[in-house]
C-alpha cells in the first residue's frame, strides 16, 4: 500500500518526521517496507529568474541566459531550449546538481559550451522526473516555466511537489480497512494520539431523477450494491490538487469523472465504477452470475468468455462490467458522456479472486475486493464521490439513490463487551483500564467502562474484531510490546517431553549411515514425471502411479515422488559435474503412494532411504553400508540377484528382509550413466524403511556372552562358476544350526581347478550353546555340511 | 687348571668385545654359562682336581663365573640399548605426513538445527509429533481458522493434489490432530516439511518448519516471549534479546513476529540485520479461540501460544549460509562441513 506523506497530513496533524512516523507505524503493526523520498534523484536544483537572454556568439542554436538564483548567485547558463524568456522563473541545476536523464540520474557540472561559460543547466519537467499532473507545464517540450510568484533561490523540490515521501506499507491480511490513505491515517492518528479529521462526505441531492432499476440476483456474491445517478455531467480536467494526489500514487489523470472514482479508491479503499447511463440498455442494472459462454469486452478491449463462477453487472441486455474487476468497453465514460450511474458495491472476496485469476485480469479494484471491502466504506465511498462531484462542479447529484443491502447491520458499528481481567490475563501484564479506554477511543471505538467490563462499539469497518483477544491485540500494539516482560511458563504444569522410540530409531539409522561415510541429502518431494521414462520403468510399474500436483510450479516439479532414485541420480550428476570425483550420499524421505487416482482418500506416506556412491568404492562398499543400516534396524537383509530397469543387469540385487522385498541395490546401468556423461561407476540402493521401522524401534536387549568358546573352521570349496555365495551360505546355515556365521574370504580360479569352476574359501563359525564342542563333534558338523553342499549344489571340498 | 681359567677368561673377553647383536650374545652366553657351557664344564671337571687344591680352584672358577655373569649382563644391557637405537632409526617416520581417518558423513544443516531445537524444547517438556505431509482441507485450513475465502487459501500459495487434499502449508495442520487427541496441558513440537507454491532466490517450494504449541491454564503472552527467549539464547547466543511486534496469522490472536537482537553485531546494525540491529526469526501468537474450540478445548478455561519458524532460515542465520538453494543442491563439499 503506497501512501503519500503529504496526503496523510490532510487527516492528521503530523508533528513527527517521516522517519519517526515509519518507526511508529512499525511498532503498531504496519511495516513500512520502503520509505521513498520523491526528491531523491533531484539535488541542488533551485528556482532562478532569467534576467537577460542573448545569442551565443559561436552557436546558432544556443542562447545564453543570465539567471538570478538568489542566495545561489547569478549564473550564466547556455541553453538550446527555445521557450525561455526574460523574466521567466525556471529550475536551475547548479554546479554539482543531480537531475534525471532518460530514467537515470545525471550529474551537472559547470563548464564551457562553445567557448562560453555555462555554470549549470536549465531543467525540463522530465529532467525533474515529473509530469503535467505534478506541475502544470511539466510535459512541455523545453524548459519548465514555473509560476510567476515562485520564490527565487528556493529548492525546486519544494515547488514542484517532490519534497514528499511515499510510505510503502505492508498491510496484513486482517486489515483490509487499511488499504487506503484514510485507513492508514486512522492508524497514524491513533499511534500519534492526535485527532482524526475525516474527509467531507456532504452533498445535496437535487430534484432530478432517472428511471433506473437495480436488481441483485446473487446476494451471496454481492451483499451490498449502491447506485447513484448523476446528471448534467461536464467531462473535463480535474483540478491540480486532485491530479497531483493521483500522480503521487502513480495514477494518471484521465478526466474528472474517472479521476473521482480513482481518488475514492485511493482515499477510502472503495472501488467505484461509473457507467455512462446512455449505454445502459433499458435503464436496468442486474447483478448476476454470468451464463455459461456469455461474452464481455472489457475497457482494455479484451474479450472474455464467462462462466457462472463469474459475477457480472448487466444492463437490460448484456454484461457491462466484470463485477469488481473491470468495466466493459461499451459503457465506459467518454468525451460526450452526459449522465453517469456511480456504483459502489461490496463483492465477495472469493468471487472476485476467482474471476480475476481465471481471466488473468488483475486491477486495483480486484486487488481491493480480494482483500475485502466493508459495507461502511461502500456507503461512505459513494458519499465521498458525490461530494467530489459537487466540489469539482462537474455534475448534478440527483435524488436517484438505490441501495440494495443484504445485511443492513453490517454497515453499522457492532456492540462488543469484553473483560478487562481477561485481556490482562491473556497478555500477562496489567494495563490500566484508563489506558485501555484511551487506546480504544483513539482507534475510533466507542467505549464505556463498567467495572471489569468494557462496553464497546466496534467501528463498522473493523471486520477483523470479534472477541476479547482482538481487543487485547489492539491494546497491546498501541500500548507497546515493550511492556511485555518474558516469563517462563509461570502457571503451566510440568510435562514430559522428548522423542518417542520410533523417532529415536530414525536418528540411529541416520547415525549409522553417517558412520559409513554417507552425507545427508535433502531433495524436493516432487520431480518430473519424465523421471519414470528415464528410469525405463515398465508402463505398468506401480511407481508410475504418482500423485500429480494440480497447480505445479512447472512440469519438472509436478509429480510427487514414488521412488527416490531419480533425485539421487540427479545429485550424483550435479556433484560429478562440479568436479566432486567421489562421494557418498543418502536421503531419508517419504514417497507418496496413492490408493487410487485421482485421490479420494489420504495417500500413504512411506519413508525410504536411498543411497548413492560414486568414484571411490564399489558395489560391496555400498552393500556393507546397507548391512550397517540393517544392523541399526535390528534386521538382516538378504540379497537376491535380480533385475531393476535402470540398473546393470549383472550387478543388481533385490533386498529381502525375511519374506518381504524391501528394496534394491546395484550399479547404475552403464548406458544411462553414459547418457548422463558420467564416466565413473555409480552405485545405488533404495530401502523401504516402513517394514523395518517397528524392529528398528524395538527396545535393546543384552544377549548373554557365549559360555563356551566358538570354533572356527575354514573350508575351501570347488563349485560351478554359476553357484553364488548366497546359495552356499544358505545351504550351510540350513544344514547345521550350530553355524552362526558364514564368511567368504577368497575366490580363486585356476587351470588346476578346472574350466567353469571356482574355488571359494569360507570361514565358518560354530557357536556352542549347551556345552563346549569337541573336535570330533565339529568334524561331524562339517561332514554334514559337505554332504549337503554336494547334494544341493554339487560342491566338493578342494 | 689356572691356565685353563685364564684362557677361558681371555677367550670370553675377546668374544664379548666382538659381539654385535643380542642373538650372538645369547649364543655366546650359552657357550660359557649354558648347561653345556665351558664354565659349567670347568666346574664339572673339579672332581679331577686334587682335594687339597679344590677350595682354591673352586674359588677361582666361581670368581670367573661371577665375572662372566656380570659381564654378560652388562653386555646384554648395552646391546639392548644399541638395538633399540637401531630400531628407532629404522622405524623413524615423517610425522608431518598426512594422517588417516574414517570418513564420517555430514549431517544436513536442516537436521542439525532440527535436532538442536528438539533438544531445547524437549527440555522444556515438549513432545515431538510428526503429522502427514499431505493434509486434508480441514486440518490444513478450516480448523486453523482460515476460512474458505481467505487469501492464504489461494491457489497461488498452496499446492493442491485434489480439491480435498493440499500439500500442507503449515506444520500447524498437525497441531489440530494433537489437540484433538490430547487434553491440556499440551506442549508439542512439530518438525516437518511444508510446501508453498513459491520459487525464487529466497523462497523454495519445499522447506522445513518447526511449530510449537502450548495449551494450559493461565498461559500468557509474557510466557510466549519468555519461552522463545530461552530458545533464542540457546540456539544463537546467551546475549541475544527478543522483541515482539504485531503481526497477523489466522490461527493466533494476538499475533506477533519475534525478532532477536543481532548476534553478529550485538544490535549495533550490520549487514546481517540490514542495519536494524534486529533479525526476524519466527511468527507466534496466542492460540485463536476458534482453533481451541475446533479441537474441543474450552477457550474460557485454557489459553495457549503457538509459534512457527523456518528451519532453513535458522540454519542460514546460525551457520552463515548465504544462499538458500545450497540447502537443496546436495553438493558433498557443502554437506561435509556440517558435523553432529
Amino acid at each position: 500500500m503506497k501512501v503519500p506523506f503529504s496526503w496523510l497530513k490532510d487527516y492528521v496533524d503530523i508533528d513527527v518526521t517521516a522517519q519517526e512516523l515509519q518507526e511508529k507505524l512499525f511498532s503498531c503493526g504496519f511495516e513500512v517496507e520502503e520509505l521513498i523520498y520523491l526528491g531523491k534523484d533531484v539535488e541542488k536544483v533551485v528556482v532562478g529568474r532569467i534576467e537577460k537572454i542573448y545569442k551565443h556568439p559561436n552557436a546558432d542554436k544556443l542562447q545564453i541566459c543570465v539567471v538570478d538564483c538568489g542566495t545561489h548567485g547569478t549564473l550564466q547558463i547556455c541553453t538550446a531550449a527555445t521557450n525561455v524568456f526574460e523574466g521567466a522563473k525556471v529550475p536551475v541545476a547548479t554546479d554539482g546538481a543531480t537531475v534525471l536523464h532518460e530514467g537515470a540520474t545525471m550529474k551537472i557540472k559547470a563548464g564551457k559550451m562553445r567557448g562560453e561559460d555555462s555554470q549549470g543547466m536549465l531543467c525540463s519537467g522530465e529532467e525533474l522526473g515529473i509530469n503535467e499532473d505534478y506541475y502544470p507545464g511539466a510535459d512541455v517540450y523545453g524548459i519548465l516555466i514555473l509560476a510567476e510568484d515562485t520564490p527565487v533561490g528556493e529548492d525546486v523540490r519544494k515547488v514542484v511537489g517532490l519534497d514528499d515521501y511515499i510510505f510503502d506499507i505492508a498491510v496484513t491480511a486482517n486489515r483490509p480497512d487499511c488499504q487506503s490513505v484514510l485507513g492508514i491515517a486512522r492508524e497514524v492518528a491513533a499511534v500519534l494520539k492526535k485527532p482524526l479529521r475525516l474527509p467531507d462526505f456532504s452533498y445535496t441531492e437535487h430534484p432530478v431523477a432517472a428511471d433506473i432499476q437495480i436488481a441483485v440476483q446473487a446476494p451471496d456474491l454481492c451483499p451490498r450494491y449502491i447506485g447513484h445517478y448523476v446528471s448534467s455531467i461536464r467531462i473535463g480536467q480535474s483540478p491540480a490538487w486532485m491530479r497531483k494526489r493521483l500522480a503521487l500514487c502513480g495514477i494518471r489523470s484521465i478526466s474528472n469523472i474517472v479521476d473521482i472514482t480513482n481518488f475514492v479508491l485511493l482515499e477510502m479503499g472503495q472501488p467505484m465504477h461509473a457507467f455512462d447511463v446512455a449505454d445502459i440498455a433499458g435503464g436496468k442494472i442486474v447483478v448476476r452470475r454470468a451464463a455459461q459462454g456469455e461474452k464481455i469486452v472489457t475497457l482494455d478491449e479484451k474479450e472474455f468468455t464467462l462462466s457462472p463462477n463469474n459475477l457480472v453487472i448487466c444492463d437490460g441486455e448484456k454484461p457491462v462490467a466484470l463485477a469488481g474487476v473491470m468495466g466493459g468497453k461499451n459503457s465506459g465514460i467518454k468525451e460526450g458522456t452526459s449522465a453517469v450511474l456511480f456504483e459502489a458495491a461490496k463483492f465477495a472476496r472469493d468471487s472476485v479472486r476467482k474471476t480475476s485469476r481465471a481471466l488473468g485480469q488483475k486491477t486495483d479494484s480486484s486487488a481491493r475486493f480480494e482483500k475485502g471491502v466493508d459495507e461502511y466504506t461502500t456507503e461512505y465511498g459513494m458519499k465521498r464521490a458525490l461530494h467530489l462531484i459537487e466540489e469539482l462542479d462537474c455534475g448534478v447529484v440527483s435524488s436517484t439513490h438505490i441501495d440494495i443491502d443484504a445485511n443492513p447491520a453490517d454497515s453499522k458499528g457492532r456492540p462488543l463487551t469484553v473483560s478487562v481481567n481477561k485481556i490482562n490475563a491473556l497478555l500477562g501484564i496489567t494495563v490500566p483500564t484508563e489506558e485501555m479506554v484511551s487506546i480504544l477511543e483513539s482507534l475510533q471505538f466507542s467505549v464505556k467502562a463498567e467495572g471489569d467490563a468494557l462496553e464497546l462499539v466496534v467501528p463498522a469497518y473493523r471486520d477483523d474484531v470479534d472477541g476479547y483477544p482482538d481487543i487485547a491485540e489492539e491494546i497491546i500494539r498501541m500500548y507497546g510490546y515493550d511492556h511485555i516482560h518474558p516469563t517462563f511458563l509461570k502457571a503451566a504444569q510440568i510435562t514430559q517431553g522428548g522423542l518417542n522410540d520410533a523417532q529415536k530409531a530414525i536418528g540411529r539409522v541416520k547415525r549409522a549411515l553417517r558412520m559409513q561415510g554417507y552425507h545427508e541429502a535433502v531433495n524436493y518431494s516432487f520431480y518430473s514425471p519424465k523421471s519414470f521414462d528415464f528410469l525405463r520403468l515398465p508402463q505398468d510399474a506401480p511407481e508410475r502411479k504418482a500423485i500429480r500436483i494440480l497447480n505445479p510450479i512447472g512440469e519438472d516439479l509436478s509429480a510427487l515422488r514414488t521412488i527416490l532414485a531419480p533425485s539421487m541420480i540427479e545429485n550424483v550428476v550435479r556433484n560429478v559435474r562440479r568436479g566432486n570425483e567421489s562421494g557418498k550420499l543418502y536421503e531419508y524421505a517419504n514417497v507418496y503412494l496413492a490408493k487410487s487416482l485421482p485421490l479420494t482418500e489420504q495417500p500413504e506416506e512411506r519413508p525410504h532411504i536411498v543411497m548413492g556412491l560414486w568414484g571411490e568404492g564399489d558395489f560391496f562398499d555400498l552393500k556393507g553400508a546397507l548391512d550397517a543400516v540393517a544392523a541399526a534396524c535390528n534386521v538382516r537383509l538378504t540379497y537376491r540377484a535380480d533385475s531393476v530397469s535402470f540398473l546393470h543387469p549383472g550387478a543388481t540385487a533385490r533386498l529381502w528382509c525375511g519374506e518381504k522385498e524391501v528394496g534394491y541395490i546395484g550399479e547404475l546401468a552403464p548406458d544411462i550413466a553414459a547418457d548422463l556423461a558420467i564416466e565413473k561407476k555409480v552405485y545405488l540402493a533404495e530401502l523401504d524403511y516402513a517394514p523395518l521401522a517397528k524392529k528398528a524401534a524395538a527396545p535393546m536387549r543384552f544377549a548373554p556372552l557365549p559360555k563356551f568358546p566358538v570354533v572356527k573352521r575354514d573350508l575351501a570349496l570347488v563349485a560351478d562358476e554359476s553357484v553364488t555365495c548366497g546359495e552356499v551360505e544358505e545351504v550351510i546355515l540350513h544344514a547345521c544350526k550350530a553355524v552362526t556365521e558364514v564368511r567368504l574370504f577368497d575366490v580363486y580360479r585356476s587351470e588346476q581347478i578346472g574350466a567353469g569352476k571356482k574355488s571359494m574359501a569360507f570361514t565358518l563359525t560354530f557357536t556352542p550353546e549347551e556345552k563346549a564342542f569337541t573336535p570330533e563333534g565339529v568334524d561331524k558338523f562339517v561332514k554334514k555340511i559337505l554332504d549337503s553342499l554336494a547334494f544341493r549344489l554339487k560342491i566338493a571340498l578342494r | 687348571m689356572q691356565q685353563k681359567i685364564d684362557e677361558l677368561r681371555a677367550q670370553m673377553n675377546d668374544s664379548l668385545a666382538k659381539v654385535r647383536d643380542s642373538k650372538a650374545l645369547y649364543e655366546l652366553k650359552m657357550q660359557f654359562l649354558g648347561r653345556a657351557g665351558a664354565i659349567t664344564a670347568l666346574l664339572k671337571s673339579m672332581r679331577d682336581v686334587p682335594a687339597e687344591e679344590r677350595p682354591e680352584v673352586g674359588k677361582k672358577i666361581n670368581e670367573l663365573r661371577n665375572e662372566a655373569e656380570t659381564k654378560f649382563e652388562a653386555a646384554e644391557e648395552e646391546i639392548k640399548q644399541i638395538e633399540l637405537q637401531r630400531r628407532y632409526e629404522k622405524e623413524k617416520i615423517d610425522v608431518t605426513a598426512p594422517g588417516r581417518s574414517a570418513q564420517v558423513g555430514g549431517v544436513h544443516p536442516n537436521t542439525l538445527v532440527k535436532n538442536e531445537l528438539i533438544d531445547i524444547f524437549a527440555g522444556m517438556g515438549f513432545e515431538i509429533f510428526e503429522g502427514p505431509e499431505i493434509e486434508n482441507d480441514y486440518y490444513n485450513f478450516t480448523a486453523l481458522n482460515t476460512p474458505k475465502d481467505h487469501p492464504a487459501r489461494d491457489m497461488q500459495d498452496t499446492f493442491y493434489l485434489s480439491e480435498e487434499y493440499p500439500l500442507r502449508t503449515p506444520t500447524s495442520a498437525g497441531q489440530i490432530r494433537a489437540m484433538e487427541n490430547t487434553k491440556p496441558p499440551i506442549k508439542t513440537l512439530r518438525p516437518g516439511t511444508v510446501f508453498r507454491s513459491d520459487d525464487d532466490a529466497t523462497h523454495s517450494p519445499m522447506f522445513s518448519q518447526m511449530e510449537g504449541l502450548v495449551v494450559d491454564k493461565g498461559i500468557t503472552l509474557c510466557d510466549l516471549q519468555g519461552s522463545l527467549e530461552v530458545f533464542a539464547k540457546k540456539i544463537f547466543s546467551d546475549n541475544v534479546k527478543t522483541r515482539l511486534r504485531p503481526s497477523y496469522f489466522p490461527f493466533t490472536e494476538p499475533s506477533v513476529e519475534v525478532d532477536v537482537s543481532c548476534f553478529e553485531c550485538g544490535g549495533k546494525g550490520c549487514r546481517l540485520c540490514k542495519g536494524t540491529g534486529w533479525i526476524e526469526v519466527l511468527g507466534a501468537g496466542m492460540v485463536n479461540r476458534r482453533v481451541l474450540e475446533n479441537c474441543g478445548i474450552d477457550p474460557d478455561e485454557y489459553t495457549g501460544f503457538a509459534f512457527g519458524m523456518g528451519i532453513e532460515r535458522i540454519a542460514m542465520l546460525k551457520y552463515g549460509i548465504n544462499n538458500m538453494k545450497m540447502l537443496f543442491e546436495n553438493d558433498v563439499r557443502f554437506l561435509k562441513q556440517f558435523k553432529d
